[in-house]
């Protein structure tokens, strides 16, 4: 990749930045918190994955406008958009599960580091 | 009113759900009532959806009356029907099984138990209908939601695995959501029926072969597929019986069947099989699957954790037809699919009723039972000899299908793999038929005397195992009339 098409595509190099942030967060860290904020930076690479899709150059809100005319091209997708809003609400209801399962997990084991829940679990 | 089934089936749970919800705080007995009716509506809506498949063709719902592709539709074909058939049927009885042996919950207790349970039901059945990628995704959060939920009911550990099991699964989910993503932008559809029709002139394009890779992934990691099971054992045996029965039986088979939707209707198996070997690369690790599943179970001693062990391989045999993908492997997969949530649950029901009768969750502690519940264990021995596939039950028919399927593709190791796991499956549960009827230990028989289950949990099990027998002998009438139009496309 040279440095024009990296001018180009620097968005989507983010994205995969902050999704392999994300995975590590899940997969490498041993406090559970800090699993879930991987979670979060995860799906949220996505969502901005879903939403630079939608962008177009010289394009405007997807409200018709007279002066805009009816074309297609001069208004950003919006459908990725209503997509990403939904998936919002998954996200946020799989962080309250989360939450809640570590609520659970503290009050049985006194710990949110996984490594002594592990220990405390052999008891 | 025909025409409105695809999104009745759904609405009936999902709406009833809220009531059972409520009903739960303040009575569970009640609400388990309310939620065994919603079930045997959403059944009966499912039969009677089928049976209008089967004679007028495929129903499709378009939601706010916007045709598709543009609008959102459900669309009831004979593979959504089967599964349909699947999931309401085996729901059905298992919300029949009483509460406090079923989830490990005091009855008196006000808990929204049943509502979690309808809102798994309702998912379930919108993934099978749905006709659209993003509704599907959405749908299968919800399944998962609820799961996260009812796993860590369980004891001990449950909550911990309950965790482990809600990253991964989000993993595999959000997987998913990116190759939608990758779809949407290189066709400009989620429509399954549209992007069918779009994708031959993009299939060399990377966008859709990422999608297609990232796809499958995830729904690999929701189904448990070796080697992204690790999950799969703790969340099904720490997680209480009906539960484990639920999700072993029901909801990785969902996830199954999405592979075979996106084979069929989304990617068409020239992709799929043709130009990326994605089917190859699942029946490789599904014939893994199945070894080290049932090398796994044999090793294990608590009941419950040896029957998770053993979903790990039988998921994998739905992988092998997968991996086959010809009109035989897949009528294999399909019906073993219908075979194992049969068996799944009978024995999930079985382990569930005998702990909470006599304490027993060790397998050696289940020598000399055959005499004393002579009833559950004639459905254990049922379903256990459909487990290894023994004529004439359900399992045999479907491996039947598998083996037929690997001989047509030509697939030796294949074949191999089915029969050398059909002799691993005959040790663990040969050895626990043994025990079952052997003379009962005399020092253990004064210590504890517990005789036949109570009706009430006898009766769902009891069924399942009727079931199990009824399936091998219709076998053929269900693979002629829903299956071959469903695998049509190959």
């Amino acid at each position: 990749m040279n440095l024009a098409e990296l001018n180009i595509h620097y968005s989507y190099v983010m994205i995969v930045i902050l999704l392999v942030i994300g995975l590590w967060g899940m997969l490498g860290k041993r406090n559970l918190v800090k699993k879930v904020i991987g979670l979060n930076i995860f799906q949220t690479a996505i969502f901005l994955f879903f939403i630079k899709g939608a962008l177009k150059d010289g394009a405007t809100v997807p409200v018709i406008d007279p002066q805009t005319g009816i074309e297609a091209a001069a208004y950003f997708n919006p459908l990725p958009h209503v997509m990403i809003l939904t998936a919002i609400v998954v996200s946020v209801a799989i962080t309250g599960v989360a939450m809640a399962l570590l609520l659970n997990i503290y009050r049985s084991y006194d710990s949110l580091e996984e490594d002594i829940i592990i220990q405390r679990m052999g008891k | 009113m025909t025409h409105n089934i695809p999104i009745l089936i759904p609405i009936s749970l999902i709406f009833f759900a809220f009531f059972t919800g409520v009903l739960g705080v303040m009575r569970l007995r009640y609400s388990q009532l309310v939620a065994v009716f919603a079930s045997a509506l959403a059944f009966s809506l499912a039969v009677w959806g089928t049976v209008h498949v089967l004679t007028s063709g495929a129903l499709s719902y378009s939601f706010g009356s916007w045709p598709p592709p543009i609008g959102i539709e459900f669309v009831m074909d004979p593979l959504s029907a089967f599964m349909l058939l699947v999931i309401t049927g085996t729901g059905f009885i298992l919300l029949l099984f009483p509460t406090k042996p079923g989830f490990k919950i005091e009855e008196k207790r006000g808990v929204p138990l049943y509502a979690i349970v309808l809102l798994l039901m309702g998912g379930l059945c919108g993934i099978a209908l749905a006709g659209d990628l993003f509704n599907l995704y959405v749908f299968l959060e919800i399944t998962s939601l609820s799961t996260y939920a009812l796993v860590s009911i369980g004891s001990g550990r449950a909550v911990m695995s309950s965790f482990r099991y809600l990253i991964m699964a989000s993993i595999g989910g959000t997987f998913y959501l990116l190759g939608v993503g990758f779809i949407y932008f290189a066709t400009g559809t989620l429509n399954m029926a549209d992007v069918i029709n779009l994708l031959p002139a993009v299939y060399s394009s990377p966008a859709v072969i990422g999608g297609a890779v990232f796809i499958v992934t995830g729904i690999c990691l929701k189904m448990a597929l070796f080697p992204l099971h690790t999950w799969l054992p703790d969340a099904h045996s720490y997680a209480p019986p009906v539960v484990a029965a639920f999700l072993a039986a029901v909801q990785i088979e969902v996830s199954a069947y999405i592979i075979i939707r996106m084979l069929l209707n989304v990617f068409t198996p020239e992709f799929m099989v043709g130009l990326l070997p994605l089917t190859d690369i699942i029946g490789w690790a599904a014939a893994g699957g199945v070894i080290i599943g049932s090398v796994m179970a044999i090793a294990q001693t608590d009941f419950k954790r040896m029957l998770a062990y053993s979903t790990v391989g039988q998921i994998a045999y739905v992988g092998l037809g997968i991996g086959l993908a010809n009109p035989l492997g897949i009528t294999g997969a399909l019906l073993h699919i219908m075979a194992h949530a049969l068996m799944k649950s009978c024995l999930f029901l079985i382990a569930g009723g005998v702990a909470q009768q006599t304490g027993i969750t060790d397998i050696n502690g289940y020598r000399g039972l055959g005499r004393r519940m002579p009833w559950t264990m004639a459905a254990f021995t049922v379903s256990a000899l459909a487990m290894i596939g023994i004529p004439p039950t359900a399992g045999f028919f479907s491996k039947w299908y598998l083996l037929l399927g690997s001989l047509d593709g030509g697939n030796w190791v294949f074949l191999a793999v089915i029969l050398a796991s059909t002799l691993l499956n005959g040790v663990y549960f040969f050895r626990l038929i043994e025990k079952v009827f052997a003379p009962a230990d005399p020092a253990d028989a004064s210590a504890r005397n517990p005789g036949e289950l109570p009706r009430s949990m006898l009766v769902p099990v009891l069924v399942f195992a009727g079931l199990i027998l009824a399936v091998g002998a219709a076998s053929v009438l269900i693979v002629d009339n829903l299956l071959s139009p469903a695998v049509q496309g190959l």
